[in-house]
């Protein structure tokens, strides 16, 4: 109640928290405020890693194994294709999303009208509402040709039955498709966000200096986004590596005719759920888990755009 | 917010105005069309849907029939799912906020060891993947005998270090510390000084945190497929794939008593996402800022 203590507080917490109270210190008190995030942190964060860790390196007996789980699933004759068919359709993935989100952002962005302008995002980002199970439900409908709203259009393609719609071949571009419909929304408004924060000035400098619209978007703003496309790109990046729900569903649909070990994902849930190796599937998760891990560090360490202090 | 006028680059040339808009209806037909057939095939029999034209609604009496159909399936099996999916989401949702709202207070705020260690792995782990602790998460709860039960599905999804951060950023840059530092003056304890002042003032962000662990924990499928063995304990969206797995259209083997038909199916999608599509348009405006606000911290 001092005023030596009112005028403080801008400086340092650490020290006037602690003297403020006499009975308990602020430091114990922060320690309560983040105990039970932090046991949950532990609990499925550090715990859950370090056990993959374990597991991996370790056979059926808890016996050190070295490279050995490794070397079984790599080996695995179903390895290299699930990895072939996640890596093609992260490809097709982030390139569509990368591309058409900015586009579609900053198309979004240059219309005045305010209503039009929102109403527009809101259609984008509506179809989000719908992820998981239900969003791959809904595009069984719209490639079965047979009900689909744009039936005529897959026969225009040749694709008269779902069945030939959901070749192998096909598969990375219809995930592809799926994905994008359902997240592409979020990351328009971010971007959107984003180009509002550009300050108008620069652009007004611009244009007095003769820049067209193609100008303005392709030299300033797509500079000035690259921040948030690099951040978009390794999200999906490391989302993407995950991939389970779709094929999941679509082996279910198409009575095996896709595959039921068609991602890594679901090849580590063969593993541990089929045949009863949970190592070989620690094995794979932590594969996983690396490189999301990896790509989030270098995000992170890099992007600069958490600092932390 | 939003600078009028001059400052947005409007189209110059007629070829790139057409160009724009082609490119603008063509994605709002990709995003809306999907939706619109949906509601629409919820009202129609499987008949007319495969017949009749897309964009044709059905009747109520088909939306009734569909209706009878699925929520009759198994004996009402899709209310339980629901009921599961509800319980699960608020359980999560509300230990992620008495967990999460106090850390991202405390971290953003006061000084303590490992806060930095804590802010780090917040940050590491939000960039993780949903999916890729799933596998290691049910080993270590099958150790502990809890792979079955409820809390299997709830503990993990209450573990949410986005609404962390999001907290935390909300507090590190919108909360003026005189303001508390006025409300320890007067005598508040440190939980006052949260729960009286702070608190109160960040109502807006509670908000948001809720609303994404909702939507995250409704719209889970890997974690509950994983964790939950038999169909009583489902969620809705795992229990989707028993009805797809009972729809003649998509698995001709399942052809029997209990087959579902393709509308009684799309009205399932729809009766899956209903809550979260209801939240999404009563607070579009809302979670725009938020999504914003999490994205651009400047």
């Amino acid at each position: 109640m001092t005023t030596t203590e009112a005028a403080r507080p801008a400086v340092g917490t650490r020290r006037w928290a602690g003297r403020a109270h006499p009975g308990g210190s602020g430091s114990a008190m922060s320690y309560g405020f983040v105990a039970l995030y932090a046991a949950l942190t532990v609990a499925f964060g550090v715990l859950p890693a370090g056990y993959a860790f374990y597991l991996a390196f370790t056979d059926a007996d808890g016996a050190f194994a070295g490279l050995a789980n490794f070397a079984k699933v790599t080996g695995d004759f179903r390895f290299l294709p699930a990895a072939g068919h996640v890596a093609l359709y992260l490809v097709i993935w982030l390139v569509a999303l990368l591309v058409l989100v900015t586009a579609l952002a900053i198309v979004v962005h240059t219309i005045r009208l305010r209503r039009v302008s929102s109403g527009l995002r809101l259609i984008f980002y509506l179809p989000g509402a719908l992820a998981g199970a239900s969003s791959v439900l809904l595009w069984l409908f719209l490639l079965d040709p047979t009900a689909s709203p744009i039936g005529a259009l897959l026969r225009l393609f040749g694709l008269a039955s779902f069945v030939q719609v959901i070749v192998p071949g096909n598969l990375p571009p219809v995930f592809a498709v799926i994905a994008f419909w359902t997240g592409a929304g979020g990351w328009i408004v971010i971007m959107y966000g984003a180009l509002n924060n550009i300050s108008a000035e620069v652009i007004e400098a611009a244009r007095i200096d003769g820049a067209g619209r193609w100008q303005i978007a392709w030299r300033i703003q797509l500079p000035l986004l690259r921040k948030w496309i690099s951040y978009m790109a390794i999200m999906s990046l490391a989302a993407g590596t995950q991939l389970f729900v779709e094929p999941q569903l679509l082996s279910q649909a198409s009575n095996a005719i896709v595959p039921n070990d068609y991602s890594l994902n679901q090849l580590a849930y063969q593993y541990a759920f089929q045949q009863n190796d949970f190592n070989g599937a620690a094995a794979i998760s932590l594969i996983l888990l690396v490189i999301a891990l990896a790509l989030s560090a270098v995000f992170v360490l890099r992007g600069g755009l958490f600092e932390t202090d | 917010m939003r600078t009028p006028g001059t400052s947005r680059p409007g189209f110059g040339g007629w070829s790139t105005r057409t160009i724009a808009s082609v490119f603008v209806v063509f994605f709002v037909l990709f995003f809306g069309i999907p939706i619109v057939w949906l509601l629409l095939a919820t009202t129609k029999s499987a008949r007319e849907l495969t017949t009749g034209s897309p964009f044709a609604a059905g009747s109520l009496g088909g939306l009734r029939a569909n209706g009878e159909q699925l929520f009759g399936f198994q004996d009402g099996a899709v209310i339980a799912w629901i009921g599961n999916s509800a319980l699960y989401a608020a359980g999560a949702l509300v230990i992620a906020l008495i967990a999460g709202i106090p850390a991202g207070y405390a971290l953003a705020l006061t000084r303590f060891r490992f806060r930095r260690l804590l802010l780090v792995l917040t940050l590491i782990v939000m960039l993780i993947p949903n999916t890729a602790l799933v596998l290691p998460i049910f080993l270590e709860l099958s150790e502990v005998g809890l792979i079955g039960s409820p809390l299997s599905v709830i503990l993990p999804m209450s573990f949410f270090p986005f609404g962390v951060y999001l907290t935390y950023i909300y507090f590190s840059t919108s909360i003026s510390r005189d303001l508390l530092a006025a409300a320890r003056i007067d005598g508040c304890h440190e939980f006052q000084v949260f729960s009286k002042v702070a608190l109160p003032l960040a109502a807006p962000i509670v908000a948001l945190v809720a609303f994404f662990s909702f939507v995250q924990s409704w719209n889970n499928f890997f974690l509950p497929f994983v964790m939950l063995p038999a169909s009583e304990g489902y969620p809705i969206q795992v229990g989707l794939t028993s009805l797809l797995a009972s729809t003649p259209a998509f698995n001709p083997s399942s052809a029997g008593t209990q087959s579902v038909q393709l509308p009684t199916l799309a009205l399932a999608t729809v009766v899956s996402v209903l809550p979260v599509l209801i939240v999404f348009l009563f607070a579009q405006r809302f979670l725009v800022a938020g999504l914003t606000a999490g994205g651009t911290k400047e």
